[in-house]
């Protein structure tokens, strides 16, 4: 099953309102300091950065770390300058790499 | 007995002894017979937490559980199973067909002449209507979909199934026994703490009254979202009690005191708890 996101921003804007943009992904975040049972380690398994693009300029950029939660709740402020798109990546261990777009409307 | 216990019950015959003889004091003291709590007094464990973790709770932006949620809305939506039927195509819009549907859960399943839970539904439903491999308890898939179906519920009043069906009555019983049955290494019943000392404090933590209104529900603790029997099995676990294997009959019959226990209480699925 690929990782469910969640994303949630006024899609409508006034130009020059500061706007709050709230992501959510579901992902283990796996530590790799923990064993299991038998004692085997369990590697680790994070997602490591969170980018936000708007109209392909970088508004909001994070690096995450081993002692950050489970499905990683991010949330922060951007001012809405034009109608666009706005594109979420997150990437992580194991190749792991979410993108979601969402448009919002500028007016 | 292994050396490893043997050498645990000597340090306790040792050294711990005073701390041993407070405890089975502290227990002594408690009362013998519980006596339920008055329905008015009751609360939901919502009430017991702080208001950030409320917050997280009432907002689904903020609710990790909406994430289950989501992945529920998707499988519910998929064709499974050699019947190749997906849940949609016999219950339709779940906002609508399974609106109330986890609130009167457990009730009475003839297959099985006891109650099964809302889980134990789906794993049947996709047994005999999909046609498709079962879902183990507390998997992903399991818990996404009982989360899908319980949100639909969200702010119904829990139903009284005991009342709307009398063969239930037995295994009611047996569950208020078990609540009640002092079990496991400490000699602890689930109604010491929850009948007789919620709102007290164990180990920094509010002792809620346990009801079970909000599962499935994601637990800070677990950073994950999990059933009721998950619950129970963390209790007996604390309690020093040998726990039941998933969907074993005591977990059923524990399921619907607790859902009596609650009846009338709304439905807060999928809740956030610390």
């Amino acid at each position: 099953m690929t990782a469910q996101a969640l994303i949630h921003f006024p899609k409508k804007a006034r130009r020059g309102e500061v706007i709050e943009i709230r992501t959510m992904i579901s992902h283990p975040m796996e530590t790799g300091f923990r064993r299991t049972q038998q004692g085997e380690p369990i590697p680790r398994n994070i997602i490591t950065a969170f980018a936000c693009r708007y109209n392909d300029v970088e508004v909001f950029r994070a690096d995450l770390f081993p002692a950050m939660t489970a499905n990683p709740f991010l949330s922060f402020h951007t001012v809405a300058a034009e109608s666009g798109t706005l594109t979420f990546t997150w990437t992580g261990d194991d190749g792991f790499r979410v993108e979601e777009r969402a448009k919002i409307e500028v007016g | 007995m292994t050396a490893f216990l043997r050498g645990a019950f000597s340090r306790l015959r040792g050294k711990k002894r005073p701390a041993l003889a407070a405890a089975a004091t502290f227990l002594l003291a408690l009362p013998a017979v519980a006596a339920d709590i008055p329905l008015p007094d009751r609360r939901s464990g919502y009430e017991f937490m702080g208001p950030d973790t409320r917050a997280m709770q009432d907002d689904d932006t903020q609710n990790p559980a909406t994430l289950a949620v989501l992945e529920g809305e998707a499988l519910w939506a998929r064709k499974a199973g050699a019947a190749g039927r997906a849940c949609a195509d016999c219950h339709g819009d779940a906002r609508e067909s399974m609106k109330g549907a986890a609130a009167r859960y457990p009730r009475f399943d003839d297959a099985g002449a006891g109650p099964i839970d809302l889980e134990g539904r789906i794993m049947q439903c996709r047994a005999r209507r999909q046609e498709a491999p079962p879902l183990a308890r507390e998997s992903r898939e399991l818990l996404a979909l009982s989360a899908f179906v319980a949100r639909q519920s969200r702010g119904l009043p829990v139903a009284d199934a005991v009342a709307a069906d009398a063969r239930l009555a037995p295994f009611l019983e047996r569950g208020r026994a078990l609540f009640r049955r002092r079990q496991g290494q400490i000699a602890l019943s689930c109604a010491q703490c929850h009948d007789d000392n919620w709102g007290k404090s164990l180990a920094g933590n509010a002792i809620p009254q346990a009801h079970p209104t909000g599962y499935p529900l994601y637990r800070l603790e677990w950073q994950s979202v999990g059933s009721l029997q998950r619950r129970l099995r963390n209790c007996m676990i604390g309690m020093r009690a040998e726990p039941y294997a998933y969907g074993a009959p005591e977990y059923l019959d524990l399921a619907l005191y607790l859902a009596w226990r609650a009846r009338g209480m709304a439905m807060e699925a999928p809740a956030v708890r610390p």
